[in-house]
């Protein structure tokens, strides 16, 4: 009986570690990236980028998985080829193409915006002189501060997450913070964050997109492209982005 | 490799600059909270002993990271969102970053110098005292200068390991070499080349330490005879 039982255990796990390999893709996504990708009170990965791709996933009957590395950490993965593609709240860029990212279409238009701690009397970049502000390594609200740092004189800081750089803001080390406006709305909607958006400092914006680095994996880009566009049309899209922007 | 070197050594350069700036000021804090606690845990008064060891113990018991995210965002937190001082209370990466490593360094260079002046012979403060000596003259003359000897190699040691601990200080956005690597992979996400080439900078540093300290010791032991 317990040899038995021993076997069956065997058989068990080998089917496991079997099922484990047999997904077709994997994706990298970031730790925390509200509403995009974050985990809920039940420890389960959700969002806008995790439920698009269920959604795609189902409509062209793929397989995958998708484990939320952190953001510099999933490019790393794709580029070692130890993950297939991104989805992460990725802008589509000239430069990021130029430099090997290959994008699907387009699923969110998101731009970049500062916020500011309640009650600071910062109204505009103007206010910025001489301070602090925090921005997210390798994003495009870094290359936007960046590009805005020298004309109003302040200093660019860099952090390895939205919390942090939230942080830096509440906790009066920085003035301001550059981020993607959505994510900083549900932030501010969703925790109750002590931050508020400065109206007229938003980027001209770009599309987020899913990406590859292998010219090899195109495949992926494909099908999420089909599936994002009947997902669009039969409704599933709007449902999504209504459950975690409201309106 | 060295192309990318090319375009952005600069910038690597300067951050190694910041680094070695950080770890300069961390570690000249570091000597004077290791040497007075080192002292404070070898002298007969009960409170300092007791002080000196609640420090060293909450100091080694807490990681580098947490007690930079501690300083950097939860100290001034404390003051501007819970105790509401008046005036907005900041403290720059710099700040924070070379507190946090003069506080963890200085605890490890406490122990370092305490287990130096133990090794001396309780015999030489003895008969330093027995002849007349007051006790932080013997101190300061006859057990110090021979507990320094037997320190430097530890003391180096621990040198190296706080200039490399700088990078910890990446988390809190202070622009040393690890946090601009990481903007310079995000950039062009040569990462091969760029870790590459800051591996290769923190190793040159600290073979030149290593060189230094030799020299130093060597210099120590010629006085010494």
């Amino acid at each position: 009986m317990k040899k038995l039982i021993a076997a069956l255990l065997t058989i068990l796990m080998l089917a496991g570690a079997a099922a484990a390999f047999a997904e077709d893709y994997s994706f990298g996504t970031d730790t925390a990236f509200r509403p995009f990708e974050y985990t809920d009170e039940t420890g389960t990965l959700v969002g806008i980028d995790v439920e698009i791709l269920a959604a795609i996933a189902e409509d062209q009957g793929f397989t995958y998985t998708i484990e939320p590395l952190g953001w510099d950490a999933s490019i790393a993965a794709c580029q070692a080829g130890q993950k297939d593609a991104l989805i992460a709240g990725a802008s589509i860029t000239e430069k990021r193409k130029a430099e090997g990212w290959i994008f699907s279409d387009g699923y969110y238009n998101a731009n970049q915006s500062m916020a500011v701690a309640v009650g600071s009397d910062i109204t505009g970049f103007d206010g910025l002189k001489g301070q602090s502000v925090a921005v997210k390594t390798g994003t495009e609200s870094k290359s936007y501060a960046d590009s805005l740092a020298e004309t109003y004189g302040f200093t660019v800081m860099t952090f390895e997450s939205s919390p942090d750089i939230y942080q830096a803001v509440i906790s009066g080390q920085c003035v301001a913070c550059f981020d993607d406006t959505p994510i900083m709305a549900d932030y501010i909607k969703s925790n109750g964050v002590p931050l508020q958006l400065v109206p007229g400092t938003e980027s001209e914006g770009a599309d987020y997109g899913m990406a590859i680095f292998d010219p090899a994996k195109t495949e992926i880009i494909e099908k999420f492209n089909a599936g994002l566009a009947n997902i669009k049309e039969n409704g599933k899209y709007d449902e999504i982005l209504a459950k975690y922007l409201g309106n | 490799m060295i192309d990318l070197f090319s375009r952005y050594g600069r910038v690597l350069v300067t951050a190694m600059g910041q680094t070695l700036l950080l770890a300069l000021y961390g570690l000249s804090f570091a000597c004077v909270i290791g040497l007075i606690v080192g002292i404070m845990s070898v002298v007969k008064n009960k409170a300092c002993r007791g002080f000196a060891l609640v420090f060293v113990n909450l100091i080694r018991g807490v990681p580098m990271i947490v007690l930079a995210y501690f300083i950097f965002f939860g100290v001034p937190f404390l003051f501007n969102n819970v105790l509401h001082v008046g005036t907005r209370v900041t403290l720059t990466a710099l700040q924070a970053g070379s507190i946090c490593l003069a506080l963890n360094c200085g605890a490890y260079m406490a122990e370092i110098i305490r287990a130096g002046i133990q090794s001396v012979d309780v015999g030489q403060m003895e008969a330093a005292r027995s002849v007349g000596l007051p006790y932080w003259r013997a101190m300061q003359r006859v057990v110090l200068p021979q507990a320094i000897r037997t320190m430097i190699p530890s003391i180096i040691n621990q040198f190296i390991i706080t200039l490399k601990d700088t990078s910890i200080l990446s988390v809190i956005g202070f622009p040393e070499l690890v946090n601009t690597a990481k903007n310079v992979v995000a950039e062009t996400f040569l990462s091969f080349q760029t870790w590459g080439i800051v591996a290769i900078m923190y190793l040159i540093v600290i073979l030149l330490l290593q060189w230094l300290a030799k020299v130093l010791e060597r210099r120590l032991k010629y006085e010494s005879k």
